[in-house]
């Protein structure tokens, strides 16, 4: 049955940003009260369509050949899309209202919720794209609006740099993906999924073939979801304002490349070579991530560091060959990773935008809700039972035990290293005796940022429980019930923690400092070093060449001899460059009637 | 209706210069001839039962079988729509001009007439002369109202161009005499028939000729040297109308004549043509990249962008083609729009220098918005016109002579043609981070906002490229039929 809903919960949020930009960019509460009407809207319809599976959607033309080129909008509206479009439009609304308390003394507030709505537009687009070009349209329209909200204090150099970081990266990622698009296009003359599967066998006919061009798509969803060696963009991308940390770069758009990965694994799982790769880079941003996490000292960081890092558990699980498990992770990690930065908002936004967490300190007495809620989504992250990241995580554990018992191990062993970089998050931040004035004359929240943290924190203790999860998701099933994993992970758990615990209680500074973990394995250094090794010295060089030898050179010297004729112009007495032109112009036409004509 | 669109800039020029209130003549005029070339727009019909529309002729030289003959297709209707937009805008963006003010106004209208002439044009002979009757202006604007080093960056262009259009000549005379002497003509649509009996020799000479005459009017590597210069010298409505417009009008030659009526010899010479344009794309874009100054940064940026719709022309076939004439307009519309808020910038700063600029969204928000759209625009943001016609080109050049397995010319240039995607959103957000965000520079802090009269023709450029960037069917729907008379199937080979 045709309906308008689909098509409602994706256009209502842009009109919503056309709306502010064009009528309300002066009046900040109307902006505010438009793009969250417009956000629960699509929530409100996503909850409708996910109880009626029967509904459909028409189709559009984007660009029609009737010689065989065609670029639809069309959505699909399977089990995978409407799950997706509930945690995207339910966080999405959770968010928007936190804005209101985050953002309430902003300038910029209109131009803020602007953004907002067409990052919901454009992610929303993600989830529902039924081809591969649609899905690259509002791929880029995330990396847009994720540019423009990195960049919302644009007066900022350090912001201003950021949001130009992550959207170069994500355009480094999404040459690859575009790529791998023309290159499944050719042999399967199609772009959209339900047919290039359909055709998947003039793909498989060659292997080689088949994962470069899975590897080429994979590309794209590393950069979004800022996987090594793409992910240098996301921490910087903590510029921006943590409602939108919490939304795109924690909850909604890293996770789209993971989402995408699911959406097209039956190309990236006919090519085992593909697979294996992925997997790995899944483990090894895990690993670094959680490794730098635990040297850095920026609240909002850390926190960045461990999206990275679960992020990672996540590709794995695509590389392990089981969407199952991507996607339960996916949809716990929505919820707790999000309430982990509402958290961490509201105790900067009570500091008085402090992110330095030595600063902190013994706030669990003056910030009781936020200290709960931030408690309980720490909990989730390091996979304690019975939060949801326990279920999840060892989903993804079991799996890897199953298939690699190396990926395995690392997995274990980050695990660990994560229990103990968030116990030190919570015993700094929360614990001990405040360390500034700001911190001891701290004070809880408002109600509309602690409402969505004790919402999130809510699903965050139900979402990986069966049967609330199974209700949304397929769970991944373990083959044989397996009680080694989880305990492994259980002692890993505890491990990280009495470490932690027993090292940061009572600190006021670091213990130890690990230059190669403080400085991010100085990725970002070599990649400078690269960037200006190459791209800069071929472009200092093109321009010379341009200037003094084309140019210069070649051009000069041929004009010279055209100086010769102006000479001659000059005999006529004419001085003027109307004179020439007009000349030049009785030329022409004369040359044309002698030529022609006789 | 065509003669109207044609000949209204052209009149109102010469009322200017007799003394009709220039500013007010020019603005009403561009209207005009604007609100005419969207109606045409509207009820063209785009099935392709009638290639050419609002066709109407009038004998010159009966004996020579030289006319007078005009009419549109979906390609000159794309481009004639074109030139009005940006004709409104680079009218509206024209300040107070100090000295001979209408000299400058009729100059602007000259060359509008004169472009959507070149593109109305049926017949050979005209399609020659009304080009030259709008390039003789754009020397005229930048020699008398241009800035900085003018006399010099006017002698180079006129210079330049001039030998361009002069090889142009040759090509476009020896075509017409390698045509057997009994089906000679100057009327383009007949042209193509006749043309068929050039034999493959002769073709591969006159295509070189045209190639090189038309491609340094569009600077083609390597013979763009002149265009950053001129831009940078120029009063921004003349880089809008020259870059957005006129330039386009040696790309249009190429998919009006050249493509059609020599076809061997353009397959002849594909793979020269190829490796120029990846000069456009990846040599023009690093030179791009280490610009230190606005407006030359956006003159090469432009020249780069040149490559993609080369990269269009050469692949052959429908998708190509139809994707270069998409991004033809609409690369016309983000370069006016980058131009006039440059010369904005200028006027307010007095220099356009990376160095001395920054933070200057604070204090010109909706320039920051405006050069925002023009800047994403032109590196190929979805929603946006240029993506529309980019996609098309990339699908249609790497569908070109596809092997699985093995990548050959067309397959490696979309390659490096993707990553020039990349090389234009390191240069593009690089000047708009320096120019308009961060810390705010000393000189920026007193400058002023566009004045609100200026939003409208801004609004007007964003209008269109959204128009396109979101349903560009609209648009593919009228220019498909006049490629698909010259290649029959998606890919050619």
């Amino acid at each position: 049955m045709n309906s308008m809903i689909p098509w409602s919960i994706l256009l209502v949020p842009l009109g919503s940003a056309a709306a502010i930009t064009l009528f309300t960019r002066r009046s900040k509460a109307i902006s505010s009260v438009i793009s969250i009407a417009a956000v629960l809207t699509s929530f409100v319809l996503s909850c409708f369509l996910f109880h009626d599976p029967n509904l459909s959607a028409v189709q559009v033309n984007w660009i029609y050949f009737p010689e065989g080129f065609t670029v639809s909008l069309g959505l699909t509206l399977d089990d995978l899309s409407r799950t997706m479009l509930l945690v995207v439009t339910g966080v999405g609304s959770l968010i928007h209202i936190y804005s209101l308390g985050y953002m309430r003394e902003e300038e910029g507030k209109s131009r803020y919720f602007a953004a907002l709505s067409l990052f919901m537009f454009a992610m929303i687009g993600i989830v529902l794209a039924n081809n591969f070009v649609m899905l690259f349209i509002f791929w880029e329209l995330v990396g847009f609006t994720s540019y423009v909200l990195i960049g919302h204090w644009f007066d900022r150099d350090a912001a201003a740099e950021a949001s130009k970081k992550a959207f170069l990266t994500n355009r480094v990622g999404d040459f690859g993906f575009m790529l791998g698009i023309l290159m499944i296009w050719m042999p399967t003359r199609s772009i959209v999924f339900k047919d290039i599967a359909a055709a998947m066998p003039q793909l498989a006919s060659s292997p080689g073939y088949l994962s470069v061009a899975a590897l080429l798509i994979f590309c794209g969803a590393a950069a979004k979801s800022a996987q090594f060696p793409l992910h240098v963009w996301l921490p910087d991308a903590m510029e921006g304002p943590t409602p939108v940390s919490a939304l795109i770069h924690a909850a909604t758009m890293v996770a789209a490349g993971v989402y995408m990965l699911v959406r097209v694994a039956f190309i990236i799982q006919a090519s085992p070579d593909a697979l294996t790769i992925i997997a790995w880079i899944g483990t090894i941003t895990a690993l670094m991530a959680a490794l730098i996490a635990t040297q850095q000292n920026d609240i909002k960081r850390i926190l960045a560091y461990s999206t990275l890092s679960q992020l990672g558990y996540m590709v794995m699980a695509i590389g392990l060959a089981s969407n199952e498990a991507a996607m339960f992770h996916l949809f716990t990690h929505a919820f707790f990773k999000a309430l982990l930065f509402l958290g961490a908002g509201s105790i900067i936004i009570m500091l008085h935008h402090e992110q330095d967490i030595w600063k902190m300190g013994g706030l669990a007495r003056n910030l009781p809700i936020t200290f709960l809620t931030f408690a309980i989504g720490a909990l989730a992250l390091i996979g304690c039972p019975p939060f949801s990241g326990f279920f999840s995580k060892d989903a993804i554990l079991a799996l890897a035990y199953e298939h690699n018992g190396l990926i395995f191990s690392v997995g274990l062993f980050t695990a660990f290293i994560t229990a103990f970089y968030v116990t030190r998050l919570l015993v700094v931040v929360f614990f001990g005796k405040p360390r500034t004035t700001q911190a001891k004359a701290s004070d809880e929240a408002p109600f509309v940022m602690t409402g969505p943290l004790i919402i999130l924190a809510a699903l965050s203790v139900l979402g990986g429980l069966g049967f609330f999860a199974e209700r949304f998701l397929v769970l991944p099933h373990e083959t044989e019930v397996n009680i080694l994993v989880p305990a492994l992970a259980l002692i890993a758990l505890l491990g990280g923690v009495a470490v932690a615990f027993a090292i940061y209680r009572d600190r006021d500074t670091e213990r130890f400092d690990v230059a190669l973990l403080r400085n991010r394995f100085y990725v970002d250094e070599f990649y400078s070093w690269l960037i200006d090794s190459t791209q800069e010295t071929l472009a200092r060089l093109s321009a010379f060449i341009d200037r003094w030898i084309l140019d210069a050179g070649v051009v000069r010297g041929a004009s010279g001899a055209t100086w010769g004729a102006g000479a001659l112009v000059r005999l006529i007495q004419v001085g003027n460059l109307q004179a020439y032109a007009f000349l030049f112009g009785l030329g022409i036409v004369l040359l044309i009637y002698f030529t022609v004509f006789h | 209706m065509l003669f109207l669109i044609i000949f209204t800039p052209i009149l109102a020029a010469i009322l200017i210069l007799v003394g009709a209130p220039a500013r007010r003549t020019a603005l009403l005029a561009s209207l005009f001839v604007l609100a005419l070339a969207l109606l045409a727009f509207a009820v063209f019909d785009p099935s392709g039962r009638y290639p050419f529309q609002y066709v109407s002729t009038f004998p010159i030289l009966p004996d020579w079988k030289l006319n007078f003959s005009v009419g549109l297709d979906g390609l000159s209707l794309v481009m004639v729509l074109l030139s009005a937009i940006v004709t409104v805008a680079a009218v509206w963006f024209t300040d107070k001009i100090e000295n001979y003010e209408r000299g400058f106004y009729a100059c602007l209208l000259f060359i509008s007439g004169g472009a959507i002439g070149a593109f109305a044009s049926l017949d050979l002979f005209f399609f020659y002369a009304f080009h030259e009757l709008a390039l003789i202006p754009t020397f005229l604007l930048i020699g008398i109202w241009g800035s900085g080093n003018r006399s010099a960056a006017a002698w180079k262009i006129t210079i330049y161009l001039a030998i361009g259009s002069f090889i142009l000549l040759l090509g476009l005379i020896l075509l017409y005499e390698s045509i057997p002497a009994a089906t000679r003509t100057f009327y383009i649509p007949d042209l193509k028939t006749a043309a068929a009996a050039i034999p493959p020799e002769a073709q591969r000479n006159i295509y070189l000729l045209l190639l090189v005459g038309f491609g340094i009017l569009v600077s083609l590597f390597p013979f763009h040297s002149w265009a950053a210069e001129a831009y940078a010298s120029a009063p921004a409505p003349a880089a809008m109308l020259h870059a957005g417009v006129l330039k386009k009008f040696g790309l249009y030659g190429l998919l009006r004549i050249t493509i059609p009526l020599v076809p061997m010899g353009a397959r002849y010479w594909t793979w020269l043509l190829v490796l120029l344009l990846l000069g456009n794309l990846i040599y023009i874009g690093h030179v791009t990249i280490a610009q230190k100054k606005l407006d030359w940064m956006l003159g090469y940026s432009s020249v780069m962008h040149m490559g993609y719709i080369f990269l269009g022309l050469a692949s052959a076939n429908l998708l190509g083609t139809t994707g270069a004439a998409v991004l033809m307009f609409a690369h016309g519309l983000s370069i006016a729009l980058l131009f006039a808020i440059a010369g904005e910038v200028r006027k307010r700063t007095g220099t356009l220098d990376f160095e001395e600029l920054g933070g200057l969204g604070q204090v010109m928000p909706f320039a920051g918005l405006a050069f925002g759209f023009g800047a994403f625009a032109a590196i190929g943001l979805p929603g946006l016109a240029n993506f529309a016609g980019e996609i098309m080109i990339f699908f249609g050049a790497f569908g070109t002579g596809w092997e699985m397995n093995r990548f050959h010319q067309f397959q490696v240039a979309t390659v490096l043609g993707l990553w020039g995607v990349v090389i234009s959103a390191v240069y593009m957000l690089r000047a708009y981070r320096s120019v308009f965000m961060g810390t705010i520079a000393d000189r920026c802090k007193g400058a002023v906002d566009l004045r609100t009269s200026l939003r409208i023709p801004v609004t007007l450029l964003i209008a269109a490229t959204l128009w396109i960037g979101f349903y560009p069917q609209t648009m593919v729907q009228r220019i498909a039929p006049s490629p698909r008379s010259s290649f029959s199937a998606t890919s050619p080979r």
